[in-house]
């Protein structure tokens, strides 16, 4: 249990994802020496660390479960990275005593046609955006309307112009694709470090990016364990601040840090901000009325029963993303029934 | 149209022998038929097959989510007379 129960009756605050963040720590630092030592058989972590709360989170878990020799941070931006990422990422390794390989992604981005493919899907749109013009992809808030959302491409041009276009299907396709080999070379060189020095990949989503599929398939998806993904994002804030991380870390704002203009993943895919996702998730998986979830979360009922709907819809949308290979036959001598979950 | 509409949504959401009973008044959200992306494509097919403009504050549930919706809300389109 990582909440805290509440009466029905009780006015919904974020008091509900109160924990006990010494209990929490400790629970989660079992469960990666547990599953890294006796069921993976990996003397070690890896962890891609962006500097964000979540990697940060993550890695300091990983110094704690495996020690500061055993954990290493893979700080790997690219040319669209913010300014700031590996200042944060450095400070926070720093700051756990842990090693920190820098790998700057961009030259494998360039030869695998990342940036050429995503901006030709972009300029058919917006002929004149030139490499110096900013961009991202804005999904519109769920919040008011009961309209579809369709994905924007905003573009600002070097004069502080901006152009707004709706995204056709092949583009968005081919632009999120093309983003997509960040995840993926990401992913890759964790690996290649992991496979190296015997180590597990550990994953870094939290609760809300796990349940709504806010991750990449074979990218920041892929991992051999994922140990805050039962967490709220409240939650990991709270563990942020127990752990001691850097300040810097802890009240930043979080980003996708993936698009050359500033992009919050509130106006990316949440449409809300993290404590108000946050309430509505946790009182859509307790069942809670969409009266009392309004009531604290402060948006309309009408708003919180759209935020209740699109989280179900991106369930479904996302649910390919969880889903292992598919076997059209069983193979029965490979299972999984040697792993064991309880720690017995 | 709605034959076309069908066509459209079997073969590009690779429906099966399931999707032939499907009520025109059905949600294609709620049954799974198409997701986001899919409402994507589905808007550009309309666009483009039958040369109308969708704007924003015509991207809801009440126009596209059923077939019926879908035919009903093109039918009102091509014949408003400024299709584009």
């Amino acid at each position: 249990m990582t909440t805290v129960p509440r009466e029905p009756a009780e006015p919904l605050t974020l008091a509900v994802l109160d924990i006990d963040c010494e209990l929490v720590s400790a629970q989660i630092v079992d469960g990666l020496r547990r599953v890294v030592g006796r069921d993976l058989r990996r003397r070690g972590a890896v962890v891609g660390l962006s500097g964000g709360i979540d990697s940060s989170v993550t890695a300091a878990l990983c110094a704690r479960a495996f020690g500061p020799t055993r954990s290493l941070a893979v700080l790997m931006p690219e040319a669209d990275s913010d300014e700031t990422t590996l200042g944060l990422s450095r400070a926070v390794a720093e700051a756990l005593g842990i090693e920190a390989l820098h790998q700057d992604i961009t030259p494998i981005l360039e030869a695998v046609g990342c940036y050429e493919r995503r901006n030709e899907a972009v300029r058919e749109l917006i002929p004149d955006l030139t490499d110096d013009w900013k961009w991202k992809i804005v999904l519109p808030s769920v919040v008011g309307t009961d309209s579809y959302r369709l994905y924007l491409l905003v573009a600002e041009a070097p004069d502080g112009s901006t152009v707004e276009v709706r995204l056709p299907a092949k583009n968005y396709l081919t632009i999120v694709a093309a983003t997509n080999f960040k995840q993926r070379v990401r992913k890759m060189l964790e690996y290649y470090h992991a496979d190296r020095l015997n180590y597990a990949v550990v994953g870094t989503p939290n609760r809300v990016e796990y349940d709504q599929g806010f991750f990449v398939k074979g990218g920041d998806g892929a991992a051999d364990l994922k140990p805050i993904a039962h967490l709220y994002k409240t939650q990991v804030y709270r563990l942020a601040e127990y752990l001691g991380l850097p300040r810097a870390v802890v009240e930043q704002q979080p980003t996708t840090d993936t698009y050359s203009l500033a992009q919050s993943q509130e106006e990316f895919y949440f449409s809300l901000p993290y404590e108000k996702f946050d309430l509505c998730l946790y009182g859509h998986n307790q069942g809670l009325p969409v009266e009392v979830v309004a009531a604290g979360v402060g948006l309309s009922v009408e708003d919180v029963g759209r935020v209740f709907r699109d989280i179900e819809q991106k369930r479904r949308a996302t649910r390919y993303l969880h889903l292992p290979p598919f076997l059209l036959e069983p193979v029965p001598e490979i299972s999984r029934s040697d792993v064991r979950y309880d720690g017995s | 149209m709605e034959g076309d509409l069908r066509s459209f949504l079997a073969e590009n959401f690779l429906l099966g022998e399931e999707f032939r009973g499907l009520p025109g008044s059905a949600s294609l959200i709620e049954a799974g038929i198409i997701d986001s992306t899919g409402v994507l494509e589905l808007v550009g097919f309309l666009e483009e097959t039958y040369d109308i403009e969708i704007t924003d504050s015509e991207l809801v549930p009440e126009n596209l989510d059923s077939i019926d919706n879908v035919v009903r809300f093109v039918g009102a389109k091509r014949n408003s007379g400024h299709p584009s």
